[in-house]
């Protein structure tokens, strides 16, 4: 199978502490890969390594390329796209600026990006708000915009950390609708959650990860049918979280 | 001071606050970006000044071998800086920028320079030698640094305002120079006249600001730094990088520096070390508008321009006193105001 995306032995450290150790994982084009794990695991100091926001021991290569020593915005260039845990929008910009700077990486050649028209296809309520600061959007609407602000990047592979943090269950449907229809695009997606039941309903391949490594991994329909995930992830997260969160 | 007397003082400091607007924002534009607090913005005024002079005096300006000189720092700096992803195209597109383009701007002084050309083609010689300066400056001093914290951002900046008044006065000398007003004329404006040189000043400074608002409002660059500005990690992963975004707001900076001095350099004799002055009264502006707001930051230039010239007519010996110290009730002001934990970003 060939491998888009790959990651060995990453290896990452807040000074002398090892957030992540030694964790290596691949995604293939059009494939959802999900990375399950507690509060804590490590998952966001992971996808933060992989996108070049934080130093990090290991490989990483896309396309046979090895990205792991270039900066951020050459790893957009080659196209990979991460939807922060934040979300990092433009705050005191507007929706359909916002927009437009997703596209920033094909300034010159604009027919290369994603359109405007087609992001509101895809979340009609943008385009209610495509005047409205970005600031001023409800949570939903956010995570809304940060979407379709890196699809207006047309990146390969996709990483979304958390994406259903914080949001009603019906947007994170919504959310994970949208994340599985990339597939049929040909996007890799590496989708980072903590709500176990939602990734893996969406997911080809998982991987559990715990205390900053990984341990568990396989075919989605597996690790929903594994008793440790279950019992660790399904059963007592999912049930316990849920309806914790509020629409932030 | 009866009312004639105002009314000329006003008139003064409207002309000298546009001036320390356009640097006001520039400063703003540049710590928004960057976060660093461009010290030597006033020599990319006093370099404006001086750059015109000499081609006014039929010279070739020391400016030329400095931007060379600039030029290849800044290549090796961006090829270090690119080391991990270097291509053709990117060595290339360095060498253009850092090699190519200050070969051609300097290729063109000497030829034009020593046959004094006009004063229209001066000033924009003038404006090609300063404007790059910036983005090598950037390059050179400041990506570096690009993860350091405002302060060491601020020792690096104190450091290239050293250095680039250093390098003024062995490029320029230590003897002051004027250059001719951009117009003679005299308009009478009731009681008053007011002087073509006047008009331009005020004329290009609201041009510049109009040129600003169309930058960023209309354009994907102009709304990449504003992006970079409000949120840097967002703007990283939407591939605007900081170094062009730097590059870009430090060439901004240098140019409105630039333009700055070609507009004042006929109203005072300008030395290697003027811009300094100049350059800190833009910056009690921008302080003013707390190194945040466009608006308010030109406002206050205004408002430091006519403080200045009323201190000089009521007690000149103390002009600068008067108008340094007009910064710290402000100061309390903002400190009183300010959320205690804005440290951060
Ligand atoms: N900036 C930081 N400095 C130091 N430690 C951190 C920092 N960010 C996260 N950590 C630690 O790293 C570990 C992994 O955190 P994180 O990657 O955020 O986990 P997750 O996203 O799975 O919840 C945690 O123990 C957390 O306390
Ligand atoms: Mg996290």
């Amino acid at each position: 199978m060939s491998r888009l995306f790959e990651a060995q032995d990453v290896t990452v450290a807040y000074g002398k502490i090892e957030a992540v150790r030694g964790v290596s994982l691949a995604v293939e084009p059009g494939r959802v890969v999900t990375v399950l794990g507690a509060n804590g695991a490590g998952k966001t100091t992971l996808l933060n390594a992989l996108m070049g926001v934080l130093p990090a021991r290991g490989a990483i290569r896309f396309d046979g390329r090895d990205l792991a020593r270039l900066p951020v915005e050459e790893r957009v260039a080659a196209g990979l796209s991460l939807i922060p845990e934040r979300r990092e929008l433009f705050a005191t910009m507007s929706v359909e600026d916002n927009l437009r700077l997703g596209a920033f990486r094909f300034r010159g050649r604009p027919q290369e990006g994603g359109s405007l028209e087609a992001m509101f296809a895809l979340f009609p309520r943008l385009k209610e708000r495509r005047r409205q600061l970005a600031g001023t959007l409800s949570g939903g609407e956010r995570q809304m915009l940060a979407m379709a602000r890196a699809l207006m990047g047309r990146p390969r592979l996709l990483m979304l950390d958390e994406p259903s943090l914080g949001l009603a269950p019906l947007i994170v449907a919504e959310v994970m609708r949208t994340v599985a229809d990339l597939r049929g695009q040909g996007v890799a997606v590496l989708l980072v959650e903590q709500n176990a039941r939602a990734a893996l309903q969406v997911a080809d391949y998982g991987y559990v990860m715990d205390g900053g490594s990984v341990v568990l991994e396989g075919e989605s329909r597996a690790l929903q049918a594994d008793k440790r995930v279950v019992e660790t992830y399904l059963g007592v997260l999912a049930a316990d979280t849920e309806p914790a969160r509020g629409v932030g | 001071m009866d009312a004639t007397i105002l009314m000329l003082l006003l008139q003064d400091g409207v002309v000298n606050g546009a001036i320390y607007a356009l640097i006001a924002l520039s400063l703003v534009l540049v710590f928004t970006v960057t976060r660093v607090i461009l010290i030597p913005q006033g020599e990319f005024v006093a370099f404006g000044a001086l750059t015109l002079a000499a081609f006014e005096a039929g010279t070739v300006p020391g400016t030329v071998p400095l931007l060379l000189a600039l030029g290849a720092a800044a290549c090796a700096a961006d090829l270090v800086e690119a080391r991990h992803a270097l291509d053709a195209r990117r060595i290339l597109r360095i060498a253009l920028r850092d090699l190519v383009l200050p070969g051609a701007v300097a290729a063109l002084a000497y030829a034009l320079g020593p046959g004094k050309p006009t004063l229209a083609l001066g000033i924009a010689l003038t404006l090609a030698i300063v404007t790059p300066m910036g983005a090598y400056l950037h390059s050179i001093a400041f990506r570096p640094l690009e993860k350091a914290s405002v302060l060491v951002l601020l020792v690096a900046a104190v450091g290239v305002h050293l250095a680039l008044t250093g390098l003024g006065l062995v490029f320029f000398g230590a003897e002051g120079s004027r250059t001719p007003p951009l117009s003679d004329a005299m308009l009478p404006a009731g009681p008053l006249s007011v002087s073509g040189q006047s008009l331009w000043m005020i004329g290009l400074t609201l041009a510049i600001i109009v040129a600003l608002w169309a930058f960023f409002g209309l354009t994907l660059l102009g709304k990449a730094l504003m992006a970079t500005a409000v949120n840097r990690l967002g703007a990283r992963l939407m591939g605007i990088g900081p170094g062009m975004a730097g590059r870009l707001s430090f060439s901004v900076a240098a140019f409105i520096g630039a333009l700055s001095g070609v507009l004042v350099a006929p109203l005072t004799t300008i030395y290697y070390d003027t811009g300094f002055l100049i350059g800190l009264k833009g910056f009690v502006a921008a302080i003013i508008g707390g190194l945040a707001s466009y608006p308010a930051a030109a406002a206050a230039a205004v408002l430091v321009g006519i403080i200045e010239s009323v201190a000089a007519f009521e007690a000149s010996a103390f002009k600068e006193v008067i108008v340094f110290m007009a910064i710290i009730p402000v100061l309390l002001w903002r400190s009183a105001r300010a959320d205690p934990v804005e440290d951060e970003e």
